[in-house]
């Protein structure tokens, strides 16, 4: 074996690495509205709206992502003239889009009924009872499930190498491709993923302590 | 004769098969404390929650200061305004604190400034014997506490009248008294209450009318000393002989 290879090229798997967080924080700062907006229409009473968000939501948890990603690269992106680079984006985030909104669903059904009858009694409209008291106490049951859901973001970003992002994925792959070092070149990639997520679910593991002592 | 706060007339409800509410007809005269008494499921609180339209109703109409509660012209919202609502389950909101509860709905409802809803909120909490804990949460509280804190959140809006969903059916015994008192309180100043509870002595004390219902309909409606010395129904007869015996 040959570590060499490592140290040589440590500054290019720093640029890897560093463009993987920033699509996965991207798309996960995307997703947020977008998962939002999907789950707040999930719980309207309105049936023809909440039936809207639902297909959103199957159809794009039915779906592989290494297929949006190529449907959106070589379709939309065609198209709309996105690029390899927000095309990754865009997809990374209508993807995780649909999962947050099933937590932002979730959210919100976790609050008692009674809060929302209590606020209604109290003269408050629909739109006020989830400003001032439904969602505010959600907000704060979300938070722990969208940070494992960045998370998932991160290992999931390794998939926009196919549509030719130079992410951590895709300069492990060139690198293998002229140096031939596959198996240090692939362990130290699998080594920075798992540092990077592991990492953050210790920081959120202890956000979450923080906040169950609050 | 006495202005009506409340008019129910024929409601009826179903649950699926079950008939909830049948044929449901009286008046709630202003500035009286109405006390609805039976065995559970007898649609007491189904009926308590129509009232502000919490629930809806199949047939007939409830009037609350002339205004169809169940209209879909109605501006609900407003109408809700001039009615207190405290359910069994206090349900105060446990991101706020106590005055943050209180202050809330004449804040964005009534549209009153910060300063005015505080003042208000504190002359009312202090009246309650809760001055010390305005700046509680309400998970640092009694459940007795809570309660009034609920009380004082539904008397904030200076609504016409409060309705009382079995106020204390989720406390422990010793905590009973402070809400009775609560309640009391508010029934000497003259406001109009409905009020479903099983606390017998404390409906015989305070309410001017006892509704005594049973499987969806009202069975009787008399004043308290009569009730509890001659009830005129068989049913009423056998239920107070159950509780009041036991």
């Amino acid at each position: 074996m040959n570590w060499g290879v490592i140290a040589q090229n440590l500054p290019l798997f720093l640029r890897g690495a560093l463009l993987t967080l920033k699509i996965s924080l991207l798309a996960l700062v995307l997703s947020i509205p977008i998962g939002a907006f999907a789950g707040l229409c999930r719980v309207s009473r309105n049936r023809v709206i909440s039936f809207l968000a639902a297909c959103y939501v199957e159809f794009f948890r039915g779906v592989p992502l290494l297929v949006l990603l190529m449907w959106i690269f070589f379709v939309l992106g065609r198209i709309l003239r996105l690029g390899s680079y927000w095309s990754a984006i865009a997809g990374l985030a209508i993807f995780s889009g649909a999962f947050v909104a099933e937590i932002v669903r979730a959210g919100i059904e976790a609050i008692p009924k009674g809060q929302m009858e209590a606020a209604r009694s109290s003269g408050m409209t629909y739109v006020q009872a989830m400003k001032l008291v439904v969602l505010p106490q959600a907000l704060r049951k979300v938070l722990p499930p969208l940070a494992s859901q960045f998370i998932i973001l991160i290992k999931d970003s390794s998939l926009v190498s196919v549509i030719s992002v130079v992410d951590l994925t895709l300069i492990g792959k060139n690198l293998v491709a002229t140096t031939f070092r596959s198996i240090e070149v692939w362990s130290f990639i699998a080594v920075i993923y798992f540092c990077m997520t592991f990492s953050l679910s210790k920081f959120i593991a202890f956000f979450e302590r923080q906040s169950v002592r609050e | 004769m006495a202005e009506v706060a409340i008019s129910i007339r024929n409601v009826s409800k179903s649950f699926g098969s079950l008939r909830v509410l049948k044929e449901i007809s009286f008046d709630i005269p202003k500035s009286q404390v109405f006390a609805f008494i039976g065995p559970s499921g007898a649609g007491k609180s189904t009926l308590v929650r129509a009232l502000n339209g919490l629930e809806g109703i199949d047939a007939g109409e409830i009037l609350v200061e002339g205004v169809s509660v169940h209209d879909r012209r109605t501006d609900i919202n407003r109408l809700r305004t001039n009615i207190g609502f405290v359910s069994q389950s206090f349900n105060l909101y446990p991101h706020l604190d106590v005055l943050g509860n209180v202050t809330l709905a004449p804040v964005h409802v009534k549209r009153q400034g910060q300063e005015e809803a505080r003042e208000r909120a504190l002359a009312i909490l202090g009246s309650l014997g809760l001055a010390d804990k305005a700046r509680s949460f309400p998970q640092q509280l009694s459940g007795g506490q809570q309660q009034r804190v609920a009380i004082a959140r539904a008397m904030a809006m200076d609504p016409h009248m409060i309705l009382f969903d079995e106020p204390t059916s989720a406390l422990d015994p010793e905590l009973i008294k402070e809400v009775l008192d609560a309640i009391r309180q508010l029934a000497s100043t003259g406001m109009t209450m409905v009020v479903v509870t099983h606390e017998m002595s404390f409906a015989r004390e305070i309410c001017e009318r006892i509704v005594f219902m049973n499987q969806g309909s009202v069975l009787e409606i008399t004043p308290p000393q009569e009730f509890f010395s001659n009830p005129k129904t068989e049913r009423a007869r056998e239920f107070l002989g159950k509780i009041l015996h036991h």
